[in-house]
């Protein structure tokens, strides 16, 4: 046995690891290299075999094109618009909530929590139907009012929870010395908790953008005017619609490069918030 | 008097401790009871206009025919015994969905678990890794499955393509009855692996004490042995919540099938929320759907209450 064993035990173990990250890397990765490569090429290009990776000539103008094909933009500012609002009436009636549930005690407090949490485990289809047909009498269809309101009632059950875990967390001399001050519990919850849960409003404001962004059933169900469609529901609508152009060409390149586009929003979101979106998560989820 | 924990979740024995003591409120308690009621008014009116009467309704409409024009007329239990006896399409929904949910659950929870334990490893640019593996994950649904169509094409596909390169015909993926259901596993996969799973697991493996690691390395363990003897162990707490989700959200599989396959070829990707939209957005059977909607929780509830009693076989909850 030589006495360098271990460290060529260490060095192939290194490798190995490496292998792994590069390999993992790859798979995640490659669906969207060749999205991208598909994005930049014309119908006949498309069906080239073996396929070119770099095509030739490189059409950067399909990523002009696919703004006039469909109304791409006016369906990523709705998305936009929809998420704002749905986030802003869910950070504040969601941090009201969790003020009740976290600093108060009350009859009944905790069978409502408890209830509150099972919520999460329920599929909202068995609300879906009544909810549409609530939203149908009230002639709400075909507006973004269906997708918004709701979240100005306590936002998602995740999010209460989520603060409250942080509020709890909070040293209750903090709102103590406050009372004492005479501070009121509007005060309290304005000066000093919501000041306090940056970190996680910030994370919920991200993970609640992400979510819209993504959210598909309720916006196929309630949005019918294309100029008033989500992303995801525009790109369905892209794929339905212009499986091939009027010369019977197919427009995967277009679907490509509209994908693509679409996705770059909460990507590049997360990548830049990712730094606050683990510190929220972690302040409040490890220490519960 | 008060000993209201630091730690999130009450533990049951003061949680029934606190529920059974007689609440006596004096002059102060009322008025902190009334403001922590006001604060909380949001959500109980939520719950009362979107979940709870929703909730009610529901129950309501599955025994009426009801297409929202007309009122609702009573059929009793006609829906179920319908839905039972004679729609051609619920028992093929119901053998799709758990075909989907058998085939795409344990590799889901494996690959997650891999994922985390690579992260876990101490590495020069785990950051940049981290954020590799979590993108697939954040990529819109929709984008996702446009693309994955494309990676799947039968001629022009990447995969078909690559198989080609080592002498395997491929098949035409979505387009074949018998490797839709896997193609949407694949595609489902890989969009969820790297996601919120490997990230509750990487949690729960940085809460795993130094001390144990060491000592098993002391004694010699090779990394494999460690992670099977007790890595793995200590993570089954973690593995038992993420197998309920994943369950729990694998059966209201929809949008993947929606958009790519439409349900197709021969309803070989005909989920039982597909079959549930149908009827009640496009045929206007609400009445119907909502009996579909109950019966999908039903499933649920079988499922999860299964995995629970089955659950202290293999979960180890810690005794620390």
């Amino acid at each position: 046995m030589s006495a360098s064993l271990p460290v060529v035990r260490t060095a192939l173990r290194t490798f190995a690891i490496y292998g792994v990250y590069i390999g993992a890397s790859i798979l995640f990765v490659i669906p969207f290299v060749w999205a991208l490569s598909g994005s930049l090429k014309n119908p006949y290009q498309l069906e080239l075999f073996p396929p070119e990776w770099i095509p030739d000539p490189v059409l950067w103008r399909n990523y002009a094109e696919i703004w006039t094909i469909v109304p791409l933009g006016r369906f990523m500012w709705n998305t936009f618009f929809i998420a704002v609002l749905s986030l802003v009436g869910q950070l504040f009636t969601a941090s009201m909530v969790a003020y009740g549930f976290a600093k108060f005690r009350f009859p009944g407090r905790d069978v409502l929590f408890l209830l509150m949490l099972s919520t999460l485990m329920l599929p909202i289809h068995v609300s879906l139907i009544p909810r549409f047909v609530l939203f149908y009498k009230l002639k709400w269809v075909d507006t973004f009012l269906p997708l918004i309101v709701p979240n100005y009632f306590g936002g998602s059950a995740f999010a209460i929870f989520l603060l409250r875990q942080f509020f709890r967390n909070l040293p209750k001399e903090m709102d103590d010395a406050a009372r004492i001050d005479g501070a009121g519990y509007w005060r309290i919850f304005f000066q000093i908790l919501l000041p306090l849960s940056r970190s996680a409003l910030i994370a919920l404001t991200i993970l609640g953008f992400l979510a819209d962004w993504e959210d598909f059933l309720q916006p196929l169900i309630y949005l019918q005017s294309t100029e008033k469609l989500t992303v995801s529901i525009g790109l369905r609508f892209l794929a339905v619609t212009a499986s091939s152009d009027i010369s019977g060409d197919p427009t995967t390149h277009l679907l490509m490069a509209a994908s693509i586009v679409s996705s770059l929003p909460p990507i590049l979101l997360y990548v830049v918030a990712q730094r606050q979106l683990v510190q929220g998560l972690v302040l409040t989820g490890s220490k519960g | 008097m008060s000993h209201r924990t630091m730690h999130g979740a009450p533990t049951r024995e003061s949680l029934t401790a606190r529920i059974s003591r007689p609440f006596r409120l004096g002059v102060l308690g009322w008025y902190e009871a009334r403001w922590g009621l006001f604060f909380i008014t949001p959500w109980i009116l939520g719950f009362l206009l979107f979940q709870f009467g929703p909730m009610l309704a529901s129950v309501y409409f599955s025994f009426t025919d009801y297409n929202v024009l007309r009122p609702a007329r009573w059929i009793g239990l006609d829906n179920y015994q319908y839905m039972v006896t004679t729609d051609p399409r619920f028992w093929k929904a119901i053998q799709v969905t758990v075909y989907y949910v058998v085939l795409r659950v344990p590799p889901t929870i494996v690959g997650a678990l891999i994922c985390a334990i690579i992260l876990n490893q101490s590495i020069r640019g785990r950051v940049v890794y981290r954020t590799l593996f979590f993108i697939p994950s954040i990529t819109p649904g929709v984008a996702a499955i446009l693309v994955w169509t494309w990676v799947l094409n039968p001629h022009y596909g990447l995969l078909n393509y690559t198989l080609d390169q080592v002498g395997i015909e491929g098949p035409s993926w979505l387009g074949d009855p018998d490797w839709a259901v896997p193609s949407l596993v694949m595609l489902g996969v890989w969009g969820s692996i790297g996601g919120t799973s490997a990230i509750i697991f990487l949690s729960a493996l940085q809460d795993i004490p130094e001390s144990l690691v060491d000592a098993a390395r002391v004694d010699g363990a090779t990394w494999l042995r460690e992670q099977l003897h007790i890595t793995i162990p200590l993570l089954t707490p973690a593995i038992f919540f993420v197998l309920i989700l994943t369950i729990i959200g694998t059966f209201q599989a929809f949008t993947a099938a929606f958009v790519s396959t439409n349900g197709g070829p021969a309803y070989a990707t005909y989920f039982l929320v597909l079959h549930l939209y149908e009827r009640a957005f496009q045929s206007f059977q609400m009445g119907y759907a909502s009996a579909l909607a109950w019966v999908l929780v039903a499933f649920l509830l079988v499922f999860t209450y299964l995995q629970i009693q089955g659950s202290n076989r293999w979960v180890h909850y810690g005794g620390d």
